[in-house]
């Protein structure tokens, strides 16, 4: 369960390699969320207050509307999996302070 | 009132899957011992397998009987249900599943107790699980006693109560290891199910996109309707239906992809995992699973409006039997046989989702307010908490089953679960993430975070046109709270910590948590923790 010994947390999370990992993570993490919520919330906000527009065909009898919604799916897939390449990146970050803590305490 | 029963393809099917999911109950009781086993399946389940149990716990009544019933009768816009399901994924990737998993140990009240005073922050996070749990199996409830009233023609109270007890088999002895399994094979089944129903409503139009397309834009439902263009969006939300509509649209989809990340039966999957890695391996599962079925969902949706005539797919009092269109149409394109087949699939769809629920609503409130409200966070004897878990989820199922045969069978699964997701998104979301990223954060403004969220929303509902004062009486002109209560969320749990005074105990702890949740140092591990 707890750990042997108590880590001082205080002094681990001012470790610059801890705020290297966290930055990265912000560089992804933000844009990426303020991105999907807009292009997701655009949806409703489009069909909603300008469902003309959206009625307007886009490939032969799919509309705007439905051509748009299928896009959130691409969208969310594309999303992901940049999420998981990125992510990659973080673990190494990640596994290497944590492999510098550990030989310090031993 | 049993020999009533006929014994049908279908009957057998179901029971079937029953005796299988049983089968599986049993071996697990045996495994489960102690309580990261009994509770977090001790947090062994792999990447993929929690993926699919993920998918298997989110695609309830509400995915496939609510939103089928839902496009069919009102087209486009019950498609906006599939994208927000999914798109909520996003949510939960990026921003929860990781850091949750790496600071909690149970529950989602986990992580809001780590740095706060416990005791009122697990109180109010339990009280807020129940009530989100609650609402979410009304829905299951309601489709399930539409469909096993097609199934073995019971009334609709009698069928109720017999999912009812069956799922408390499942919780009760089986734990979450077995509830995992159940919703693993459920998923697997789901999906078969929904490939065969959209590849047979693809073969109506030649297996040719275009005619397809073509079809929905003049759907006429086989003739007996004149014909509507599905795909234009507005025939449940739009200006010309009801002024509030293009807002109440708005508030449906921000209730949506905010609620994933709130809702504490998904949340708890993350811990059955081994580590942070395999949480965010099984939401990419997860979105690769559920986002093909919601896709799927514009065969059987769209689908059902070209092929099905309407008086086929209205109750004998001439209302939209909206839960029931799936598995009509599947009796109307693959036979008796097929409609067994997608009705023990949409049963075992129900079971496990609801299994899901009771597991995590007992859970909550045997971990955080029995034992950490109650006792102080000590268990008198071992094996306590799991007791009390059992017999929360007897009360739990009572309620929900005692509200949705007063219901009845004619509210929509998928709208049901959308006022779940508001009043999740609303409750639980912002302290979620004022936990994991604001230093500041305080007890008092997890408190009034959740108080408000959550009191907001319900109240909200209550007043909406489909609360107790009905359409015409209405207070509040939108069903969907979201945009007004999620905001309010958000704002009670800022205030609640701003105006009150600094918590040194709660920013020292900052600094754990912060580096506990992003790099998993300290988080429980496998097999560990009883």
């Amino acid at each position: 369960m707890a750990n042997p010994k108590t880590p001082d947390w205080e002094s681990l999370a001012k470790l610059p390699a801890f705020h290297e990992l966290l930055a990265a993570k912000r560089r992804f993490i933000v844009p990426a969320t303020v991105f999907f919520l807009l292009y997701y919330m655009a949806l409703p906000v489009l069909i909603g207050y300008f469902p003309e527009l959206m009625k307007k065909p886009f490939i032969g009898k799919v509309n705007g509307a439905y051509a748009f919604a299928f896009s959130q799916f691409l969208m969310t897939f594309i999303l992901a999996w940049f999420y998981m390449r990125t992510a990659k990146k973080w673990d190494a970050m990640e596994h290497a302070l944590l492999a510098s803590i550990e030989s310090k305490n031993s | 009132m049993l020999s009533a029963i006929q014994f049908t393809p279908a009957l057998g099917m179901f029971l079937a899957f029953v005796a299988l999911t049983l089968v599986i109950t049993y071996f697990s009781a045996r495994k489960a011992t102690g309580s990261a086993s009994y509770f977090a399946a001790g947090r062994s389940i792999k990447g993929w397998q929690n993926g699919l149990a993920v998918a298997g716990d989110y695609m309830s009544a509400a995915s496939f009987l609510g939103i089928s019933g839902m496009i069919a009768f009102k087209g486009y816009d019950g498609f906006m249900y599939s994208v927000g399901f999914l798109v909520a994924y996003l949510t939960v990737l990026l921003l929860v599943a990781e850091p949750l998993r790496n600071a909690g140990k149970y529950t989602m009240a986990d992580l809001l107790a780590y740095r706060m005073s416990p005791r009122p922050v697990r109180a109010m996070a339990s009280l807020s699980t129940l009530m989100v749990s609650i609402i979410y199996m009304i829905a299951q409830m309601v489709g399930a006693g539409g469909i096993i009233k097609e199934l073995i023609h019971v009334e609709f109270a009698p069928a109720v109560i017999g999912v009812g007890a069956l799922m408390l088999v499942y919780v009760v002895f089986g734990g979450m290891l077995a509830t995992t399994w159940v919703q693993i094979i459920k998923a697997v089944l789901l999906m078969g199910g929904a490939f065969a129903l959209s590849w047979l409503v693809l073969g109506k139009h030649d297996y040719s996109m275009t005619k397809f397309f073509t079809a929905v834009a003049h759907a006429d439902y086989a003739g007996t309707m004149p014909e509507k263009n599905l795909l234009d969006p507005g025939m449940k939300f739009g200006q010309a239906v009801n002024p509030w509509g293009p807002l109440d649209f708005v508030s449906l989809a921000l209730g949506l992809v905010l609620g994933t990340a709130g809702l504490p039966h998904i949340l708890v999957r993350f811990y059955t995992v081994p580590d942070a890695k395999t949480a965010r391996v099984s939401v990419a599962w997860a979105i690769g699973v559920i986002g093909v079925f919601y896709i799927l969902t514009t065969f059987f949706g769209f689908g059902a409006a070209t092929v099905l005539p309407i008086e086929s797919i209205l109750t004998p009092q001439g209302k939209e039997n909206t839960n029931m269109v799936a598995p009509i149409l599947a009796k109307a394109l693959g036979g008796e046989f097929f409609f067994a087949f997608i009705s023990a699939v949409a049963f075992a769809t129900i079971l496990a989702v609801v299994a899901g629920l009771t597991m995590s609503a007992s859970t909550s409130f045997a971990h955080d307010f029995y034992s950490n409200v109650v006792h102080h966070g000590k268990e008198n004897r071992p094996g306590q908490e799991i007791r009390v878990a059992r017999l929360t989820a007897f009360v739990v199922g009572a309620v929900s089953i005692a509200i949705a045969i007063y219901m009845g069978p004619t509210a929509n699964a998928a709208f049901l679960v959308g006022l779940a997701f508001a009043v999740a998104a609303s409750a639980n979301l912002p302290v979620i993430l004022f936990s994991i990223f604001w230093k500041r954060f305080n007890t008092a403004g997890a408190v009034s975070g959740l108080a408000t969220g959550l009191g907001s929303a319900v109240i909200l509902i209550v007043l909406s046109p489909n609360g107790i004062f009905g359409k015409d009486g209405a207070i509040f002109p939108l069903e969907n709270p979201g945009i007004v209560s999620i905001p309010l969320g958000f704002l009670g749990a800022w205030l609640g910590t701003i105006l009150t005074k600094h918590d040194p105990d709660s920013e020292a702890k900052f600094a754990e948590l912060n580096f506990r949740a992003q790099t998993g140092l300290g988080s429980e591990k496998a097999g560990s923790g009883h």
